[in-house]
């Protein structure tokens, strides 16, 4: 589904990510844990192109995206992506949100898109928020909007950048329930947290980078278990 | 005493007629020159944030260079020292119309830029992440957004051009200050006109400020 090979990444002299490598399965769920300034944000960025790679080769079902040749913004329709900061249309509402790129970008008809916008503000728990601008939203409401957003558009993939890292601690249990759903039914899904617990339940697989490299990689257990890195072990002393 | 303001009044309301056909031609000319100017400022500003350095110095010069010397120079300019060197003429209003535009649109770059700026990294991202190419996301993201927090600034700069128009007197065109001029040169009331004349700028551009001021008020509200 995605396979990543000898990924690098430079913001000038400062070398960011130094040689990844990862394959993710359709359907596999994969947490990416690791200290903070470690490149954890850097490598999910680069998986849909917004920071452009400055080395390798990523494949989304065998289309290579870092390829010029091919079309970034239909490549992007495919991968989900959802932020720490959300990153709301203010200027829309919540249903606005959510159908604004389904209506322009697949000319769905606007009653269709409305219908498609309802069911997915259904699924994460705010229909009676459609009618709603994104500034009367608590924390929590507000990610599960943009889970919505990103889904209106049916993904193959979804990308999270530590979703629930700017909740209130009270938020963070609806938005992880959203994700689980959306693992239970199969999504691909690559996620950034600081979740431990929530990684441990839910990931295929759990990654652990650090200084810009993958230093561990395995099931949760293993990882958080029986870790087999000094580094690794010391992260987890700190967060766990 | 009583007589003397009698006069006074009697001068004023005579002037009225050619005074009001002078302020039409003010509003007129700055109303055309701010559309354009907007057209002009929106282009140079997406130039100005573009990463394409070409695009980037040529929106850097252009608003240096006319940000860089007097507005009467620019008249001049448009009107006489342009033709006198090329096949090229224009009529007074238009002259009048371009260099309002060209210099109202080099402050508006500023505008656009610093509104287009203001607004958080995180809605371009969204949307290109959504797939929306560059173009889609500014027209449908966040230029909605950049034009409202820059209205307050718009009506600043309306104010300023309707200023710069009386400059245009120069070249003889019949705006408000021409229109003045033209009177009291006949009748000598030089003082009545001028204070006349005075007064008519002062309504619209207070009235102009105030709506300013409730414009940027509103805008802290949300
Ligand atoms: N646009 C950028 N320009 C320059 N340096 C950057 C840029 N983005 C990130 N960096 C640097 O790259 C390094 C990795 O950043 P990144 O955001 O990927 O880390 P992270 O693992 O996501 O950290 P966190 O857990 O704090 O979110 C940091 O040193 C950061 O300062
Ligand atoms: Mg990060």
């Amino acid at each position: 589904m995605i396979k990543i090979e000898n990924l690098k990444k430079s913001f000038g002299k400062l070398e960011v990510l130094k040689d990844i490598n990862v394959k993710v399965e359709p359907q596999e769920v994969v947490c990416v844990i690791g200290p903070s300034g470690s490149g954890k944000s850097t490598f999910l960025r680069c998986i849909n192109r917004l920071e452009e790679p400055t080395g390798g080769a990523i494949f989304i079902e065998d289309t290579n995206i870092t390829d010029p040749k091919n079309n970034i913004n239909k490549m992007r329709q495919k991968l989900g992506m959802v932020f720490q900061q959300f990153n709301l249309f203010p200027h829309m509402t919540v249903l606005n949100n959510i159908t604004a790129a389904p209506k322009r970008l697949k000319g769905i008809s606007e009653e269709d898109a409305n219908k498609i916008g309802m069911q997915l503000l259904e699924k994460v728990g705010l229909e009676d928020k459609a009618k709603v601008y994104p500034d009367n939203l608590s924390g929590g409401q507000k990610q599960r909007a943009a889970i919505a957003r990103a889904l209106a558009m049916e993904p193959n993939i979804m990308l999270f950048d530590e979703p629930t890292s700017a909740l209130d601690p009270e938020m963070v249990g609806d938005v992880l329930e959203v994700m689980k759903d959306l693992a239970k039914e199969g999504m691909t899904m690559v996620i950034v947290t600081h979740e431990m617990g929530f990684a441990r339940e839910v990931a295929d697989r759990v990654i652990f980078m650090d200084g810009g490299y993958i230093v561990e990689e395995g099931d949760p257990e293993q990882i958080f278990d029986n870790p087999q890195h000094e580094r690794t072990k010391a992260f987890l002393s700190k967060v766990l | 005493m009583l007589e003397a303001i009698t006069d006074t009044f009697e001068v004023m309301r005579d002037a009225m007629p050619v005074l009001m056909k002078g302020l039409q031609m003010t509003v007129l000319i700055t109303i055309i020159s701010l559309l354009i100017a907007l057209v002009i400022g929106l282009v140079f500003g997406l130039f100005s944030i573009s990463k394409n350095k070409v695009l980037r110095a040529i929106s850097t010069v252009y608003v240096n260079i006319i940000r860089g010397t007097p507005i009467l120079v620019q008249i001049l300019y448009i009107y006489i020292g342009i033709p006198a060197v090329t096949d090229l003429r224009f009529s007074a209003f238009a002259a009048g119309v371009i260099v309002i535009s060209i210099n109202a649109g080099a402050y508006l770059v500023e505008i656009f830029r610093a509104g287009i700026n203001s607004i958080d990294k995180g809605q371009m991202e969204a949307g290109r992440t959504l797939g929306f190419s560059y173009g889609e996301t500014m027209r449908i993201i966040i230029l909605p957004q950049a034009i409202k927090r820059m209205l307050p600034a718009f009506v600043n700069q309306f104010i300023v051009s309707i200023k710069d128009t009386s400059l245009l007197s120069v070249i003889g065109i019949g705006e408000l200050l021409m229109s003045g001029q033209s009177i009291y040169s006949a009748n000598f009331k030089a003082f009545e006109i001028l204070t006349l004349v005075g007064i008519l700028y002062f309504i619209i551009i207070y009235t102009l400020t105030l709506f300013s001021r409730w414009l940027e008020r509103r805008m802290d509200v949300s």
